[in-house]
């Protein structure tokens, strides 16, 4: 029965496709998985808005909305029907085909990246061998849909936003990558169906998560920093700060096109959730030995919704940085200490199994992060900022 | 030859042709990201997987970026007075004409000792990383350095006097 | 025509384009844009040469071109970084205008 409900999907899609001549079956097969990731993932967005919206009220000591069905469930198919009917204004200035392809270009890709994360056992639509690697290639291209944005609508606060937005997506990948490499070291695939497949182990009632390891805990903390950073979220959030640029790039656009960038960025965020959770996370993996008899994509599922709560609460609580004190953070403290991290994980892998091996690579990493954070903070020497007067 | 390729050669080419004619630099700058683009398709069509993504990452990711950047510190998405092509275009396109010509002709009379349709080999990361580290290890680490090298170059040619105190 | 034959032909007219666009415009950006795409035309030689050579086993040319992919980009950074200096230093990128050996 639960062997059923853990594969209802997959065969789900194997029944569909039954009906169909065997020349279509593969080419269906993808497609249906794309339409569902098509679908569920914006409806995701939608519930994720008020999720939002909500918690963010609450935090600030507020209701919230709650005008539009129970709670203020349907406020997102209201916002959504407001912004479908809204003009779509192009500037005149405006470059129009860089600036109509701009939010098309980075929802695409962010789509894209859905191709590769498994979301259950043997739900994954293309299972490739270099899957992190596609992943990330099609990260980096929703910088060059940023940059087409603030360009083309040849307004100062859009390119700003813009200029802001590509260098400190370019400052973030980098950690983010080496974070993530540590994972592959150790798990010696760019798989991620594999890497999730590695981590589904129990040692008592614990599972294997890399989340459970020194390096992983530190890979995990400078992954969720850079993830943050790298999805234009607060306390990053300087691309779209509203006090200083109104909204960043995407302050020429409205209608669809808008709802475009905002369906972008949480999708974004829906993605490199996804990413960590299988990564540092077990993917679908259950959390204890004796639960696993719970469908496995419910496991995947709740832990990325767990993610975007603690987007949404990281959001209410942090105020946001400075220009500098984010490219210092980025270049001077988490790029360093995920290049140690890479060491560690080195250590780790041939230490052998032990206790002794836990005390050694914790011990270094504690003390790479008093010397580097702690030390260096009080010390003045990349905390505040200095002044660069105009020439 | 498949229909794919067609499609893929044509775009790649569209790119190139458009990232050197257009006039405004950051259009260029874009058209040549399709080019880099269409170009990471055709090494997925030669079953090249990994290449095809680093060609993504690194040419899409960071190199368009770069250059686009360079663009808007330099001013240069502002179309000059006096023409987009140098004094002395004519030879250029001469050169390059000629290259081709004779690139050509290299390839076409080559074409009865080429090899014909082989069987799609089958690479894993795994194959490309042992290779890396084995064979290929030396020019690894120099890549390494180099990559260090002109990291730091880049940054030190690039960066502002520092302004002396006020 | 074999499939190596187009392959081979698109890489030489995507070097020869590269190289039409190195050498006309005025644009040192540009002209850097045109040693990318020549670059790439050589990575796209590489590739094919592996797939329908003798040996893709032993994976040399991809190797090739996985190594070219990284020198670009370092050619690209540097080859930047020095075209944003003498903005800085000449006021202009205009190949034409750079005529003098003296700041």
């Amino acid at each position: 029965m639960s062997a059923t409900l853990d594969q209802i999907f997959v065969l789900l899609q194997h029944w569909l496709v039954s009906f169909l001549p065997a020349v279509l079956q593969p080419f269906v097969s993808v497609l249906l998985g794309v339409v569902v990731i098509i679908g569920l993932f914006p409806a995701l967005f939608a519930f994720a808005v008020w999720m939002e919206r909500k918690g963010l009220g609450r935090i600030q000591n507020r209701l919230g909305p709650n005008r539009v069905g129970p709670f203020g469930l349907l406020q997102p198919i209201a916002d959504g029907i407001k912004s479908l009917t809204k003009e779509d204004i192009v500037p005149l200035s405006a470059d129009v085909v860089v600036h109509f392809l701009a939010p098309l270009v980075l929802v695409v890709a962010v789509f894209m990246g859905f191709a590769v994360l498994p979301m259950g056992r043997n739900m994954v639509l293309v299972d490739m061998d270099a899957g992190l690697l596609f992943y990330f290639a099609m990260g980096a291209s929703t910088e060059l849909s940023i940059f087409m944005a603030g360009w083309s609508s040849r307004n100062k606060y859009s390119l700003l936003g813009a200029m802001r937005a590509v260098a400190q997506m370019i400052s973030y990948e980098v950690p983010l990558l080496m974070s993530s490499v540590a994972v592959v070291m150790i798990a010696g695939t760019l798989s991620l169906t594999k890497i999730v497949a590695a981590q589904n182990s129990y040692s008592g009632v614990f599972p294997h998560w890399y989340i459970f390891t020194p390096w992983g805990l530190a890979g995990f903390l400078m992954y969720v920093v850079s993830s943050m950073a790298e999805t234009n979220r607060s306390p990053f959030d300087l691309p779209e700060g509203e006090s200083e640029l109104v909204a960043g790039y995407f302050t020429e656009y409205s209608g669809f096109k808008f709802a475009l960038f905002f369906l972008g960025e949480y999708l974004a965020m829906f993605s490199i959730s996804g990413l960590g959770t299988v990564l540092f996370l077990g993917g679908w993996s259950a959390p204890f030995s004796f639960l696993t008899w719970v469908p496995s994509w419910i496991w995947f599922f709740s832990k990325l919704m767990m993610s975007i709560s603690v987007f949404i609460w990281i959001r209410g609580t942090l105020p946001r940085l400075r220009q500098d004190q984010l490219m210092n953070f980025a270049w001077k403290f988490v790029l360093p200490m995920t290049l140690l991290n890479l060491f560690v994980a080195a250590l780790w892998r041939f230490l052998g199994e032990g206790w002794e091996r836990w005390v050694i690579c914790s011990v270094i990493l504690l003390l790479a992060y008093v010397v580097l954070g702690r030390t260096g903070m009080r010390e003045g020497k990349f905390g505040p900022r200095r002044y660069r007067y105009a020439e | 030859m498949s229909f794919v390729f067609y499609i893929l050669a044509a775009l790649t080419l569209a790119g190139a042709l458009a990232a050197v004619l257009l006039k405004n630099t950051v259009h260029c700058a874009l058209a040549l990201t399709v080019a880099f683009a269409g170009l990471a398709f055709l090494f997925l069509q030669l079953d090249a997987q990994f290449a095809g993504f680093a060609q993504v990452l690194v040419y899409i990711g960071a190199v368009a970026i770069l250059v686009v950047f360079a663009i808007l510190l330099t001013r240069g998405s502002e179309t000059p007075k006096d023409g987009v092509y140098s004094r002395n275009w004519l030879a250029g396109l001469v050169i390059a004409a000629g290259v081709f010509a004779a690139l050509g002709w290299a390839v076409l009379q080559s074409v009865p000792g080429l090899p014909h349709e082989t069987a799609a080999p089958q690479v894993s990361v795994l194959q490309i990383g042992n290779a890396l580290m084995t064979r290929y290890v030396l020019p690894l680490e120099i890549v390494a350095v180099l990559l260090t090298l002109a990291l730091i170059g880049a940054v030190i040619v690039a960066m502002h006097q520092k302004v002396e105190a006020q | 025509m074999t499939p190596l034959v187009g392959y081979l032909l698109v890489a030489a007219l995507l070097f020869a384009i590269g190289l039409a666009g190195a050498l006309t415009r005025r644009n040192a950006i540009l002209v850097l844009i045109g040693i990318e795409l020549m670059l790439n035309a050589a990575n796209l030689n590489l590739i094919a040469f592996w797939r329908y050579g003798p040996h893709p086993e032993l994976l040399t040319g991809m190797m090739f071109a996985i190594f070219s992919i990284a020198v670009a980009a370092a050619e690209a950074a540097v080859g930047l970084g020095l075209v944003i200096s003498i903005h800085r230093h000449a006021h202009t990128t205009d190949l034409d205008a750079m005529n003098r050996m003296k700041g």
